[in-house]
C-alpha cells in the first residue's frame, strides 16, 4: 500500500494546509507506472478475496449431499472490473494532483480546494426548501397521477401499495430521528416499537374488538410507555453501549413474540385483523358501507386510497410535531445533548428527561406506523419485525443526514422505491439472463451503500442544520459545525 | 427436563457441552475484545465474518476431500484451517482498510454504522454467492468416548468436542505468545494503551490497527472452522446471533482484555447449555440478550476490564 500513501500525501495536504510549501516540495509527479502497480495489487486482493467464496458454488445434489462447482469466469469479471475501476480513479486523482502542481500557488491556496469540496453540498443546501414543499405536494398528487397513468384506480394498485411503504419507513425514519438525529442517541431497536404498536392494534381488535380508530391513540400510547420501560434501565450508556443494548431489547421483544405461544400465536403471528373503516364506516359494496354512503360506485380501491391518505398525514404530522418540538425547550434540549452530554449536565439540563421524552416521543410514532401497518397488512408476524428492518430504518435516517427532515423523506424513497423499482426493470434479465433478480442483490447494495455513505458523505445528504432559534436572518450551519454523535 | 441420570451426571455433561461452545465464542469474542481496545469501535460485523470463514472452509473442506482426493480428515482439517485463517485475515484486512480507515476522525458513530453496512454486506453476500439453503455436510469425525456411566446415564466427550477444544487452547497459547514476546504484539499494546503516544514513538498506528483486524479475523476462522467441526451445517444467517453472544463474552469479560474475552467465552458458553438444560430452550437467546443488556447496563467494564474513567 506504500504507493497509495505516497499519492494521497499531495492531494491531502494540498486540501488541508493549501499554503503549506513542504508539501509541495515533497510532491512528485504520479506516474503511470505506480498506479499500474497499484491497481494490480487491488485486482490481485480482489482475486485472493473470492478464491473460495466466489470461485466456487456449493450446491446439493440429488442425495442431498454438497458438492462444488467452479465459476472461475465470475472472479475474472470481478477482478478485471477492480482493475479498471482503481486504474480509472487513480488516474483521475493522480492526474488533479499533478495538475494542482503545476499551477501557481496563489490559486492552489485560493478557490480550487474549498469549491471541490462544498460545491456538492452548496446544491443540496440551494434545493432544501423547495424541496418539502415538492416532496409534500408530490406526495398528494402522487394518487392522482398513478390513476390518471394507468388509466384505472384498480390498476394503479401496485402503485398505491409502493406509495403506502415509502410513506410509511418515511414516517418511522422521521420517528426514530427524533431519537437518532436530534437527540444523538444511537437505537438499533427501534423495530421494537413499530412491533409493539402492531401488536397492540391486532391484539385490542381480535380480542376486544376494539376499533382501529382507538386503537390507534392506544398503541401509541403503549410504545410510548414502551419507550420509557426501555429507555429508563439505559439512561447511563453512551455511544456504542447504548445502540448495542437498544439492540438487544430489539431482539428480546422480538424473540417474546415467536416464543410466548398463548400471548402472541408464535411465530405464525395473528391473522385476519379487521380492515381500516373510514371513520366507521366499512369499506365494502353493502348499503352501510362507504361507497354507498358518499353516493359513490364500489370500488375495492377505495380503501387503498384512503390508506394512503392516512399514512401521508400520519406522517406529516409527526414531521410537524418535530419540526415544532424543535423549536420547544425540550427539542433544544436534545439537539444540546446531541451535541455534548456533559456540557448539557454541566448547564443543568435534566439528561434523564430529555434522553425519556426523546426515547417515548419517538416510540409513539413507532407504535402509530405500527398499528398503521397492522391494518394494512391484515396479518402481523414477529418475523416482520427483525433487525433487518431496524437497520434499514436507521439507514434512511443517516443517509438523509441526521436530523434533517427532507433529507429522511429522500432517503427513505430512494432506499425503499429504487429497489423496488429495480425489480420491474425486466431488462436487466436479458443482460444477466433470466434467472436474475434484482431484489436478490437489494441488501447487497444497501450493505454498501451504507459504508459508502459513512466514507464519502458521513452526514448525509442534507449536512447543513437550520438553527433552531436565531436572531434575525436564518442562516443554514455547515456539517463542520455541527459534532452530533461525540456525546 | 427428561434427561435420565443423577443431577451430577448431567452437570459434568453440560460442563463438557458449554466449554465446547463457550471455546468456540472465546475464540470470536477475542477480535470484539481487540478491536474495542485499540480503536473503541464495536465492530458489528466481526460475526459475520466468523460466518463467511465458515463457508470459506466448508469449501476449502470440500475441495480438498473431494478434489484433491486427501482422505485423512486430520491432515484436510489442518489445511482447512490453514488456509482458513488467511483468507479470512485477508478478508478483515480488506474490511478495515475499505469501511473503517477512512472514517478515523469522523463522528463517533460513523464507524459503527459502516459496521453495521459491512455486517449486512457480509450476510447478504454469502447469500447470493453460496444461496440461501443451509449447508450441511456429513460428520468429519465420529468417535465418542464414554468417561462414565452411572444409573444408565452415561456422561460422553466425542472427538470433535476433543479437537474443537485442543484446537482452541492451542491457538490461543500461540496468539498469547504473539502478543505477548513478539514486536507485533508490543506493538498492538502499545497503540492499546496510547495511539498518539504510540505513533511518537515511532509505530505504525494505522499499520498496527489493521494487524489488529486481521488477527481478529484469524480467530474467527478458527472458530468458523470449528462451528463446521461442530455442527457440520452452515447457513448465511449464522453469524448474527454468535457474533451478538460473543460480543457478550468480550463485554462480560472486560472488553478490550484478552483473557477476560476468553473466560467470558467460557461463561456464555456454560449460561447456553445449562440454561437450555435447567429452564427452556426456546429463550437460550432472550437470556443471553438479557445478560448482554444487564452487564452493559450495571458492569460495562465486566469482570476483567479496567473500569473507563471519563476524561472532560
Amino acid at each position: 500500500m506504500m504507493e497509495k500513501r505516497s499519492m494521497n500525501a499531495p492531494v491531502a495536504a494540498a486540501t488541508v494546509s493549501p499554503g503549506f510549501s513542504a508539501a509541495r516540495d515533497d510532491a512528485k509527479k504520479i506516474g503511470l507506472t505506480s498506479i499500474l502497480k497499484n491497481s494490480g495489487l487491488a485486482a490481485g486482493v480482489v482475486l485472493l478475496l473470492s478464491i473460495p467464496i466466489i470461485a466456487y458454488r456449493t450446491n446439493q445434489n440429488a442425495n442431498n449431499e454438497l458438492y462444488v462447482y467452479s465459476r472461475w469466469w465470475l472472479v475474472g469479471l470481478f477482478v478485471a472490473a477492480t482493475f479498471v475501476f482503481r486504474f480509472l480513479r487513480l488516474s483521475i486523482s493522480a492526474y488533479r494532483a499533478n495538475a494542482r502542481l503545476a499551477a501557481p500557488q496563489e490559486q492552489v491556496a485560493g478557490k480550487v480546494p474549498g469549491r471541490i469540496a462544498t460545491s456538492g453540498s452548496r446544491i443540496l443546501e440551494k434545493i432544501t426548501p423547495l424541496a418539502a414543499i415538492a416532496f409534500v405536494t408530490a406526495a398528494i398528487a402522487f394518487p392522482l397521477v398513478a390513476t390518471a397513468v394507468t388509466g384505472s384506480l384498480g390498476s394503479a394498485r401496485y402503485w398505491f401499495d409502493l406509495g403506502i411503504l415509502i410513506l410509511t419507513y418515511v414516517m418511522l425514519g422521521w420517528g426514530l430521528n427524533i431519537v437518532v438525529g436530534l437527540a444523538g442517541l444511537l437505537d438499533l431497536g427501534y423495530v421494537a416499537f413499530y412491533a409493539v404498536g402492531a401488536y397492540s392494534y391486532a391484539l385490542l381488535s381480535t380480542h376486544f374488538g376494539l376499533s382501529f380508530w382507538i386503537c390507534l391513540p392506544l398503541a401509541g400510547i403503549l410504545s410510548a410507555f414502551w419507550g420509557i420501560i426501555l429507555g429508563f434501565p439505559i439512561l447511563r450508556l453512551r455511544g456504542d453501549y447504548l445502540a448495542i443494548v437498544t439492540l438487544a431489547f430489539g431482539e428480546i421483544i422480538r424473540l417474546v413474540l415467536v416464543n410466548w405461544q398463548e400471548f402472541s400465536n408464535g411465530a405464525a403471528g395473528i391473522s385476519s385483523i379487521p380492515r381500516i373503516t373510514f371513520f366507521g364506516l366499512p369499506f365494502s359494496s353493502g348499503d352501510g358501507g362507504f361507497a354507498a354512503t358518499f353516493g359513490l360506485t364500489y370500488d375495492p380501491m377505495h380503501r387503498m386510497v384512503f390508506l394512503y391518505y392516512l399514512i401521508l398525514t400520519l406522517a406529516l404530522i409527526t414531521n410537524i410535531v418535530t419540526i415544532r418540538l424543535r423549536r420547544l425547550p425540550v427539542g433544544r434540549a436534545w439537539e444540546a445533548l446531541r451535541e455534548d452530554e456533559t456540557a448539557c449536565r454541566a448547564l443543568g439540563i435534566n439528561t434523564r428527561n430529555t434522553k425519556l421524552t426523546a426515547f417515548a416521543l419517538g416510540a409513539m410514532f413507532g407504535g402509530f406506523a405500527g398499528s398503521f401497518f397492522a391494518v394494512r397488512q391484515g396479518l402481523v408476524s414477529p418475523e416482520s419485525f427483525n433487525f433487518m428492518e431496524s437497520a434499514i430504518i436507521l439507514a434512511i435516517v443517516v443517509l438523509g443526514g441526521m436530523g434533517s427532515q427532507i433529507g429522511v423523506a429522500i432517503a427513505a424513497v430512494v432506499l425503499v422505491g429504487a429497489p423496488e423499482l429495480l425489480r420491474n426493470l425486466t431488462f436487466l434479465k436479458s443482460v444477466f439472463g433470466e434467472s436474475f433478480d434484482p431484489n436478490e442483490y437489494r441488501l447487497v447494495l444497501f450493505g454498501l451503500g451504507m459504508v459508502a455513505m459513512m466514507v464519502w458523505r458521513p452526514r448525509g445528504l442534507i449536512s447543513t442544520r437550520e438553527p433552531s432559534v436565531t436572531i434575525g436572518k436564518r442562516k443554514g450551519i455547515s456539517a463542520a459545525h455541527v459534532k452530533e454523535g461525540h456525546g | 427436563m427428561g434427561v435420565p441420570g443423577g443431577t451430577v451426571d448431567v452437570f459434568v455433561q453440560q460442563l463438557i457441552n458449554g466449554l465446547t461452545l463457550g471455546s468456540i465464542y472465546g475464540l470470536i469474542a477475542i477480535g470484539y475484545s481487540m478491536v474495542f481496545g485499540i480503536i473503541g469501535m464495536v465492530n458489528f460485523a466481526h460475526g459475520d465474518v466468523f460466518m463467511l470463514s465458515a463457508f470459506i472452509a466448508l469449501i476449502l473442506f470440500l475441495l480438498v476431500t473431494t478434489w484433491l482426493g486427501i482422505s485423512s480428515v486430520a491432515l484436510a482439517l489442518f489445511i482447512v484451517l490453514i488456509f482458513g485463517v488467511l483468507l479470512t485475515s485477508l478478508w478483515g484486512w480488506a474490511i478495515e482498510r475499505l469501511a473503517y480507515r477512512p472514517l478515523r476522525g469522523s463522528f463517533r458513530l460513523a464507524p459503527l454504522i459502516s459496521a453495521i453496512g459491512v455486517s449486512i454486506f457480509l450476510a447478504n453476500f454469502a447469500q447470493v454467492t453460496q444461496g440461501a439453503r443451509n449447508k450441511p455436510i456429513p460428520p468429519m469425525v465420529r468417535g465418542i468416548y464414554v468417561l462414565f456411566e452411572r444409573d444408565g446415564y452415561t456422561v460422553t466427550i466425542s472427538d470433535k468436542q476433543i479437537i474443537i477444544m485442543a484446537t482452541t487452547a492451542i491457538v490461543l497459547t500461540l496468539f498469547w505468545y504473539i502478543v505477548q514476546k513478539t514486536p507485533l504484539g508490543r506493538a498492538q499494546r502499545a497503540c492499546e494503551q496510547d495511539r498518539r503516544m504510540a505513533a511518537l514513538l515511532g509505530i505504525n498506528v494505522d499499520r498496527t490497527i489493521a494487524l489488529t483486524f486481521v488477527f481478529g479475523a484469524g480467530l474467527a476462522a478458527v472458530a468458523g472452522t470449528m462451528h463446521l467441526v461442530n455442527y457440520g451445517v452452515v447457513s448465511f444467517s449464522d453469524g448474527f446471533v454468535p457474533g451478538i453472544k460473543a460480543f457478550t463474552a468480550a463485554v462480560l469479560g472486560g472488553i478490550g482484555s484478552l483473557p477476560g474475552a476468553v473466560l467470558g467465552g467460557l461463561i456464555i458458553g456454560l449460561i447456553e447449555t445449562f440454561w437450555s438444560n435447567y429452564f427452556d430452550i426456546a429463550y437460550k437467546d432472550v437470556a443471553t440478550f438479557l445478560i448482554l443488556a444487564i452487564v452493559l447496563i450495571f458492569m460495562p467494564s465486566g469482570i476483567l476490564g479496567r473500569p473507563d474513567v471519563e476524561k472532560v
